[in-house]
């Protein structure tokens, strides 16, 4: 369970957001511009809230008034970004250890399989990042984040910078994703897209939240 | 003829002892520093980042007079360290790669910062969400592709320190076989009557060890190039 209640101010946008989110796939819904991104880097750790809550599982994250606040590299959420942002120096094989590396966790081959299967990536581990597709990429970053073991997936429009083929290529993925049972919070300006993952939408407008529940409440005008 | 004299060949040696020390001791520090004035805001940071130039825009001379007060015997440091470590840079080849390695280290420093700041933030960023704590994002991420940087400027600096005169002669002296440099050799040779094949020899000497650094360091940029460019 995500509970969340913060406000930040940034530049000339204010972000003022409250929501708790029970379900498997938290859709965040909403325009560009909207604060999307910057809640979830909030969620991250990588933005600090200038005031509020933040706690995943009953664990506190942020907590502005008890000056609480858990590094990004503590809270064991996975973050698939927009633009993939694997390691340029790393070949595939190394990007997709990382995690585990970081966080110092046995290996699992098993478990490598298992993730390198699901998202077809087994033989591009000789690559370096510099020769794959961008549809490859993202499946790689994919692939990183989930085997870091996160206890939640935040994923940023990550058909955000592929065109309309390649965004076909990559949706059954998080469909398969999605079926693993790992929470994701799931962040798109795509409608259709989250019609088809989120299992709860969070609708958000010039930084407020406007509408809250199921996939029902896409159908709302933005 | 070209035969080298055991005069010059202790220069010679001694020159490439004191660049290669004055280099290595230099650049964890100097990639510290970079770090620090690419990576943080502090108070006083302009004034750090002009004290690291200083001794490009100082006269080499005012560098080594300072180093003699700081450094010398009888000075604050130097004292101090003689008295309580033993270690003494006064008129000794370590005073000689103290003096290049303070002279170079404006040159060590600038292409490790630029080579610093062009990183993309987002890669140290993802790198921390994947669990890296702070010095693991610098040593996974921010160091190896920082790389070609850190090797140009200690290509930079090594050239730098092997040139080295003004300050070295002014705060360890020119004694053959203890801080007589490539530099300061020539600086006698030219000086004493038909010293001047002896100075030819070495001024070719030190074009070759130049022209080597320049070469080597092209080599490992372009290395280092193709491996972070992912190919």
């Amino acid at each position: 369970m995500l509970r969340l209640d913060i406000e930040k101010q940034l530049g000339e946008f204010r972000l003022s957001a409250a929501f708790t989110s029970e379900g498997r796939v938290t859709g965040l819904f909403g325009a560009s511009g909207a604060g999307k991104t910057s809640l979830i880097n909030m969620i991250a750790g990588l933005l600090r809230p200038d005031r509020g809550i933040i706690a995943l599982d009953g664990e506190t994250l942020d907590d502005t008034q008890a000056g609480l606040h858990v590094p990004p590299h503590r809270r064991r959420i996975g973050y698939v970004f927009q633009d993939a942002r694997l390691f340029p120096h790393l070949d595939v094989r190394q990007n997709l250890d990382y995690g585990r590396r970081m966080n110092r966790l046995a290996e699992d081959a098993a478990q490598r399989r298992h993730v390198t299967d699901l998202l077809d990536i087994g033989g591009l581990l000789d690559r370096r990042p510099g020769k794959l597709s961008g549809g490859e990429r993202q499946r790689v970053a994919l692939g990183r984040a989930l085997l870091s073991r996160p206890r939640l997936l935040l994923l940023d429009e990550p058909l955000g910078s592929l065109d309309e083929g390649r965004k076909v290529e990559i949706l059954p993925y998080l469909v398969r994703l999605r079926d693993e049972g790992i929470p994701m919070v799931y962040v798109s300006h795509d409608a259709a897209e989250l019609r088809q993952l989120a299992t709860q939408i969070v609708m958000l407008r010039n930084g407020r939240v406007t509408a809250l529940g199921g996939v029902k409440v896409l159908a709302a005008p933005l | 003829m070209f035969e080298i004299s055991p005069t010059e060949w202790t220069a010679i040696l001694l020159s490439l002892r004191v660049a290669i020390i004055a280099t290595l001791v230099a650049t964890p520090f100097g990639i510290a520093l970079a770090w620090l004035l690419a990576r943080r805001d502090f108070w006083g940071k302009s004034i750090l980042d002009a004290a690291v130039h200083l001794p490009l825009v100082l006269p080499p001379v005012v560098t080594g007079y300072l180093l003699l007060l700081t450094f010398g015997r009888r000075g604050l440091i130097g004292g101090w360290l003689a008295d309580h470590l033993g270690i003494v840079f006064a008129f000794r080849w370590t005073g000689a790669a103290l003096a290049c390695g303070i002279m170079s280290f404006p040159l060590l420093v600038r292409p490790i910062r630029l080579s610093i700041e062009a990183i993309d933030r987002r890669l140290e960023q993802a790198s921390s969400t994947l669990g890296a704590a702070p010095w693991q994002v610098f040593a996974t991420v921010t160091l190896p592709l920082a790389l070609p940087g850190v090797l140009a400027g200690m290509v930079l600096g090594f050239a730098k320190a092997i040139g080295e005169f003004g300050a070295t002669i002014t705060f360890v002296s020119n004694i053959p076989g203890e801080t007589q440099t490539i530099s300061s050799a020539i600086y006698s040779l030219i000086q004493t009557p038909d010293g001047d094949a002896a100075a030819g020899r070495l001024v070719l000497i030190s074009i070759v060890i130049a022209m080597g650094a320049l070469i080597a360091s092209e080599w490992f940029a372009r290395r280092a190039t193709q491996r972070l460019h992912g190919n």
